[in-house]
């Protein structure tokens, strides 16, 4: 557990180091680069650099300060574009967050079937592979009129449920690769000791999934965060980051400086959900196994 | 033999598939569901036949920015992972990036794209495509070119063969099962990619954009019809990197990502 | 039937010559002696076996003669040339206790391997390879993968693999280590066979007694923390036939190693240089 602090900082500089070169490379195209960008049997291969196309990184940076409403007349204390960008990313990592928690469920509940009768695993699996090798997502301008008929429902449970469709698949297939991880030994030694299907699967397959769940959460909680951002666009729920994005693009006209600002916030708010899990993975080191994680 | 266990084992699948639209249709029917909520599958099917000529068109713009692409993505993680593995101060610096890269929801990047070139160019959403297909690609090229076991480590040395040596006759061979992993996982991705990167605006003339127009027009098995195009090209691709990963392969077994 | 390889020039050098190696290792906390005070000659032809607790250094050993591992202190001459040269110029052959083999590349590419690393070209690569198939019993499976292989299968073609550029030396890593008694039995034989037809001097790691027995010329034991040569045991069985395991001289042979791992004395241990005669006459003698 104990990581020597110096190679830490040593690979965070590391990092710091090719992000500053990318930013340079950035800049150095935008002041030298041609306008108009660079052609190639006609076709754009390389942005224009003016300010409209790219704007400086400076200018981005600044665009968090900038009042909500450009221009216009505020009263009282006004709202920033960072306001704005934070609010909306919480919007979006709640549905986001419930998308997951449901999704985590569904994907748990089909291994545990799965692992259990192996007809639903021959009749399943092929689906639940097929259901990511698909664009199902591209369902979700459609899901928006579900649920329309139920008092309870509100136009962000749509959003969750797509979120959760892209968050259950590596669950489902990460924990029935974990339920079955444990070698013959365990599973004899365990039949030896009449111990219950319960038992069985509470102190002996759940503990070994365990290394096998925490990069099938990772994958969930990104595809969670993938799902609730496009879902909103496209079923036109306001108030989250997806949909802060649209409304500043169409806003933006001689300047996309905001519209960066948006796309970092979501950026920060997929890192958040990848540092989430990250916890949850020290908090289980327990039962991490050696070379088996992988 | 072999003929017969894949019909057998063919037969669950497919069972629970017709069952599950047989059901589908039931419900639609009996419960008597408005066609907004759900269509029923024989209301999608006749709607895929009247539209069948705009979806293929459609899908034919969506596979071939699916298709350049993903080329491109694939291209690109191969070079990056080969140079990562070869110099580590440069994987050090490439891969939490990348990593960072696949928590982000990359098609957000579509508006940025979008106005870099112009909402009117083919590029913006290749290029979504292309950072999509780059993430897996990398990673699993990366992890086969990385792995080298001892033995085979030490069996190299007594050959006193060079670094050159070790990469043709070990590391290359031994990546390929990954590079198709992750082939088969940016393909999948590349479709997906393509389509839902219209949502964001851009160029509007594939599969995304049938899919939101029908929505507009309350047409909404037209809508399912699109998404049941979509699911076909997806398909497409996924068995056309299987296919390639079989040829290539043969006999030899991909590992499990 | 293969001939037998011609023998190394004129005057042979030892194959192996250690003097005063040691090995430390850089651990947590300081460092660790795994070998202190190493001599040992192995003379060619001859067939030791290097025996002895965990940790007593003996793969450690076996890896700075192939120069896989640099010593901290001494002299490693192989065929009478600093351990490197000798690396460098395939002086000796080497398996391991797991086979290493390329999965992707069949039986016959696998043991082609060596000779395409060091540009021998294709016909007689080809050549090569179809004689060692036929020294290690495999020439139905030339056109297999390994992974359709058993374990035993594909240890010969790491054994095959090794011999491929008829190296006066072989080195062996506890090759047998993962097999069951039986095919391990098997592979004893055959090794004693294929050592004496190539003529070749054999230095083997090994856990179990009867195997460094029924194989050795001379079975070395060693001690560990800090891993030094403890004792040396003359083995004089004649050549070797399945008889040989249940013959009394056998056994006592293997009660002497034993009783050397155990740290008692032993009935007086010849001279080491009579012992590599012997060893030398014996190896010519299994080769007729």
């Amino acid at each position: 557990m104990s990581q020597p602090v110096g190679r830490w900082l040593a690979r965070a500089a590391l990092v710091g180091v090719a992000l500053v070169a990318l930013g340079a490379i950035w800049e150095a195209y935008k002041d030298w680069g041609p306008t108009d960008g660079v052609k190639l049997f006609g076709t754009r291969v390389l942005p224009r650099t003016t300010d409209a196309s790219m704007p400086h990184l400076s200018r981005i940076w600044h665009a968090f300060g900038d009042p909500e409403v450009g221009g216009a007349i505020t009263f009282g204390p006004s709202k920033t574009v960072f306001d704005s960008v934070f609010d909306s990313a919480v919007h979006t990592l709640r549905w986001a967050a419930a998308g997951f928690a449901i999704g985590v469920l569904v994907g748990m509940l089909l291994a545990l079937l799965m692992d259990r009768l192996a007809v639903f695993e021959r009749a399943l699996m092929p689906y639940v592979v097929l259901s990511q090798t698909v664009p199902l997502i591209a369902l979700a301008p459609l899901v928006t009129k579900w649920g329309q008929g139920w008092d309870f429902w509100d136009r962000w449970m749509s959003v969750a449920v797509i979120a959760a469709y892209l968050a259950f698949f590596p669950v489902a297939v990460g924990m029935v690769r974990g339920l079955k991880s444990p070698t013959a030994v365990h599973a004899d030694y365990f039949r030896c000791s009449a111990a219950s299907w319960w038992h069985t699967l509470v102190r002996l397959k759940l503990p070994a999934s365990v290394p096998f769940l925490v990069p099938s959460l990772r994958l969930a909680a990104a595809g969670a965060v993938v799902g609730t951002i496009v879902a909103e666009i496209s079923t036109g729920l306001e108030g989250g980051i997806g949909r802060l994005i649209i409304t500043y693009s169409q806003q933006a006209t001689g300047d996309p400086s905001r519209v960066y600002a948006a796309v970092i916030g979501a950026a920060a708010l997929g890192l958040t959900a990848l540092l989430a899990i990250a916890a949850f993975d020290l908090a289980l080191w327990r039962y991490h196994r050696g070379a088996t994680t992988r | 033999m072999t003929l017969r266990r894949a019909a057998v084992g063919l037969l669950p699948p497919l069972l629970f598939g017709v069952l599950f639209v047989a059901l589908w249709q039931l419900f639609v029917r009996v419960e008597d569901i408005r066609t907004f909520v759900l269509p029923a599958p024989s209301d999608i099917w006749t709607a895929f036949g009247d539209q069948h000529a705009r979806i293929v068109t459609a899908a034919g713009h969506s596979g071939l920015n699916a298709l350049v692409g993903l080329l491109g993505g694939v291209i690109a993680g191969v070079l990056l992972a080969a140079l990562a593995s070869r110099l580590p101060i440069l994987g050090g610096a490439i891969t939490p990036i990348v990593a960072g890269l696949a928590a982000m929801p990359i098609v957000a990047l579509a508006p940025l794209l979008n106005n870099m070139y112009s909402p009117l160019s083919t590029l913006p959403r290749r290029e979504v495509v292309a950072i999509s297909a780059f993430v897996p690609v990398f990673f699993n090229v990366l992890r086969g070119l990385s792995q080298l076991s001892p033995v085979h480590r030490e069996l190299m040395q007594s050959y006193a063969s060079t670094q050159t040596d070790v990469l043709r006759v070990i590391r290359i061979p031994n990546a390929l099962p990954h590079f198709f992993t992750g082939l088969r996982i940016a393909s999948s991705l590349a479709v997906i990619a393509a389509v839902v990167s219209e949502y964001f605006g851009g160029l509007q003339n594939g599969l995304g954009s049938r899919i939101t127009s029908s929505v507009g027009a309350s047409n909404y098995p037209a809508a399912w019809a699109s998404v049941l195009g979509a699911v076909a090209l997806g398909l497409i691709f996924y068995v056309g990197a299987l296919l390639l990963e079989r040829v290539v392969l043969g006999s030899q077994a991909a590992p499990a990502t | 039937m293969t001939e037998p390889e011609t023998s190394p020039g004129p005057a042979p050098a030892p194959a192996v010559h250690l003097r005063g190696v040691g090995k430390t290792f850089a651990a947590r906390r300081g460092t660790v002696v795994a070998l202190e005070e190493i001599d040992l000659t192995i003379g060619s032809g001859e067939f030791v076996s290097l025996i002895g607790p965990s940790g007593c250094g003996k793969s450690t050993l076996l890896r700075i003669v192939a120069d896989l591992l640099p010593p901290t202190t001494g002299e490693v001459a192989v065929n009478g040339k600093p351990a490197r040269r000798a690396r460098l110029d395939q002086d000796y052959g080497i398996a391991f206790q797991q086979a290493g083999l390329l999965d992707w590349r069949t039986v016959q590419a696998n043991i082609e391997l060596p000779l395409e690393l060091h540009g021998v070209d294709r016909a007689k690569r080809r050549a090569r390879a179809g004689e060692l198939i036929e020294l290690v019993g495999l020439s139905e499976f030339a056109r297999h993968r390994p992974p359709q292989l058993s374990g035993g299968m594909q240890q010969r073609v790491a054994i095959a693999r090794s011999l491929a550029e008829s190296p006066a030396l072989l080195l062996m890593d506890e090759p047998f280590g993962a097999l069951d008694e039986m095919t391990r039995e098997r592979m004893q034989n055959e090794l004693v066979r294929i050592a004496g037809e190539t003529g070749a001097a054999v230095v083997f790691v090994t856990h179990s007694i009867p195997e460094a027995v029924f194989l050795s010329d001379r079975v070395i034991v060693m001690s560990a923390r800090p891993g030094r040569i403890s004792d040396v045991v003359a083995v004089d069985l004649g050549p070797r036939t399945d008889d040989t395991r249940e013959a009394p001289a056998f056994y006592a042979a293997i009660t002497q190693v034993r009783e050397a791992l155990r740290g008692r004395p032993v009935p007086a241990t010849a001279d080491v240089v009579a012992d590599v005669e012997k060893a030398r006459r014996n190896a010519a003698e299994g080769a007729l």
